[in-house]
């Protein structure tokens, strides 16, 4: 057996998931049992057979990939209680194993996934689908790049007609069905709560996704951001929210404001105020970055 | 003195882990520690707070650089990526030597994010060797390889561990990072004496030394880096000492992590072993 079939059939084995009582399945995927397919490649010693010695590294890999997915996604766990989160999971990593050297990427194609398979979050599908991306988005603000930001000297003689505002790679837009910034800060404050109990931390989680699962749809709009290095959740007008996003697709300023208030309920006379405000606010938390 | 082409760095002391627990220690109480040792792949970033305390630490302490993800092992060419961003890094850090694993982990594009054991052959010695020299001329920076625990052995194997590890550091020309507590704990695993594994080491190689703590189970002992160095790991150490000489070597503690100070006090154990073969090459 050369070097790159052996490690073909042994990822294959380690990453085969765990019986429900988190040992090696008996029988591999293709129907052959493990304690063969382990004997084939896997000297055994004088305590362990060749499937017990495997069966260490199909543990260790699994309580890895599970555990840096539960740490990614709380607030996921919360909206879909433990045993199902845990279900999404298994499910989610036996069919998007890692295609990168960090485990920092391990969930990039959660969202995707779980719009693919909408089963798997049932009724809550629509809330398990903001509260994914919200937490990625998260993730992707942490250690986004950020650019030296804009100065005013940057903008002198621009010509709005032209000017084209970049915004910080960090910067993350959402819209999103259902207010899941307020119950992930919630979420995190339970946890946080050093003084108590695991199931009270736990009846409070379910008591707070109930609340918001009953809530109509209602769309907010999110931008998630980095301050001081810290990640901070910024909610937005639905008209800042569209000129930001016009800016990032590149338009220039002038495009990127008509587009943003179009439809917009705002009166005519009250938008350069409001547009004075928005742009201010920005710059001052540095979105904009020299171009 | 650097005591051969791999260990230039004899003066660099005792280090320790840089883990996340301890960066308000560290940042606020600045204690004197004669270097760190990162995880690589967490600072293979484009930003944010960990790049920050990173660059706080480079501005007041030596740095040296880990990898836990190059699979040296694996058969599959590297990846450009990865190695783009670890050049990045390499750049920022200043690294002299960079250390990563004698082991495998990904295979077609999938990752294991797991030190999986080799199978000791010539053709796995060959292509490990080759993806070494690989990455070293595209680093621009020495390389030295890991020994690691292993709880299974093959059997296409056609050589010992020690052997194995000797073949491909000829044949890469690389250093050896030793960890003393891998081969304790392969060797209670696989029931071979861990001194007749360190007196097979080729001293003038060892550009560095890693020392932890394990956990032991029914049958069979687990590297987890969650306990203190226990007792036969320091003889271990001692010896890798005695052959290779003063060796730039660091505590690895990245499980249940106590506190700063408890961290640093188990690794300056290693001072009484460092010191006695100080007194031993003036004698």
């Amino acid at each position: 057996m050369n070097l790159l079939s052996l490690q073909r059939r042994m990822a294959h084995a380690v990453m085969t998931p765990l019986t429900p009582s988190e040992g090696m399945r008996r029988i591999s995927p293709n129907g052959r049992p493990m304690r063969e397919v382990a004997a084939e490649f896997i000297k055994p010693n004088d305590r362990l057979s060749s499937f017990e010695r495997l069966e260490i590294y199909n543990r260790q890999y699994w309580f890895r990939v599970l555990s840096s997915f539960a740490e990614d996604f709380p607030g996921l766990r919360a909206v879909l209680g433990g045993r199902k989160f845990d279900a999404v999971a298994k499910a989610y990593l036996s069919a998007c194993p890692s295609r990168s050297f960090t485990l920092r990427n391990l969930c990039s194609r959660l969202e995707s996934w779980l719009r693919r398979h909408p089963t798997w979050a049932g009724s809550r599908q629509a809330l398990a689908i903001d509260m994914v991306r919200l937490e990625w988005a998260d993730i992707e603000a942490f250690d986004g790049k950020a650019l030296p930001a804009l100065k005013p000297e940057d903008l002198a003689g621009a010509d709005a007609s032209k000017l084209r505002l970049r915004l910080q790679p960090y910067l993350r837009l959402l819209d999103l069905r259902y207010p899941v910034d307020d119950l992930l800060l919630g979420v995190r404050g339970d946890e946080d709560t050093e003084f108590s109990s695991n199931a009270f931390s736990e009846r409070r989680k379910r008591k707070r996704v109930l609340a918001v699962a009953r809530l109509e749809p209602t769309p907010i709009f999110l931008a998630v951001h980095r301050l001081e290095e810290s990640v901070y959740f910024r909610r937005l007008e639905r008209e800042e929210f569209l000129i930001l996003s016009k800016l990032r697709e590149g338009k220039n300023l002038s495009s990127a404001i008509n587009s943003g208030l179009q439809k917009s309920p705002i009166e005519p006379p009250d938008r350069p105020a409001k547009i004075q405000v928005w742009f201010h606010a920005w710059a001052a938390l540095g979105w904009f970055c020299r171009p | 003195m650097p005591a051969s082409q791999f260990n230039n760095f004899t003066d660099y002391g005792i280090g320790i882990g840089l883990r996340a627990p301890h960066y308000n220690h560290i940042l606020s109480r600045k204690p004197v520690v004669d270097w760190f040792e990162i995880i690589s792949e967490n600072f293979m970033i484009d930003g944010g707070r960990p790049l920050r305390i990173l660059d706080q630490i480079l501005e007041q302490y030596k740095v040296v650089q880990h990898g836990v993800s190059m699979y040296f092992g694996s058969a599959e060419r590297p990846n450009r990526e990865h190695l783009r961003r670890l050049k990045d890094l390499i750049q920022r850090t200043k690294t002299p030597w960079l250390t990563d694993h004698l082991c495998w982990g990904s295979v077609d594009g999938r990752y294991t994010h797991d030190l999986l054991p080799m199978p000791y052959t010539f053709e796995a010695a060959k292509i490990t060797a080759q993806k070494i020299r690989e990455v070293r001329d595209f680093l621009e920076v020495p390389i030295a390889v890991e020994n690691v625990s292993s709880y299974a052995e093959f059997h296409v194997s056609e050589m010992t561990e020690w052997e194995f590890l000797n073949e491909v550091v000829e044949r890469a020309d690389c250093g050896i990072l030793l960890d003393v507590n891998n081969i304790y704990v392969s060797s209670q695993n696989h029931g071979f004496n861990p001194h007749t594994y360190l007196a097979e080491v080729p001293a003038e190689r060892v550009a560095q030394i890693h020392i932890a703590g394990h956990s032991k189970y029914r049958k069979y002992i687990l590297d987890t880096h969650d306990h203190p160095v226990i007792d036969p790991v320091w003889r271990l150490y001692a010896d890798a000492i005695r052959r290779a000489g003063h060796t730039a070597t660091l505590l690895e503690w990245d499980d249940s992590i106590p506190s700063f100070d408890e961290v640093h006090r188990e690794a300056l154990k290693a001072n009484k072993f460092l010191a006695s073969e100080s007194l031993a090459t003036a004698v």
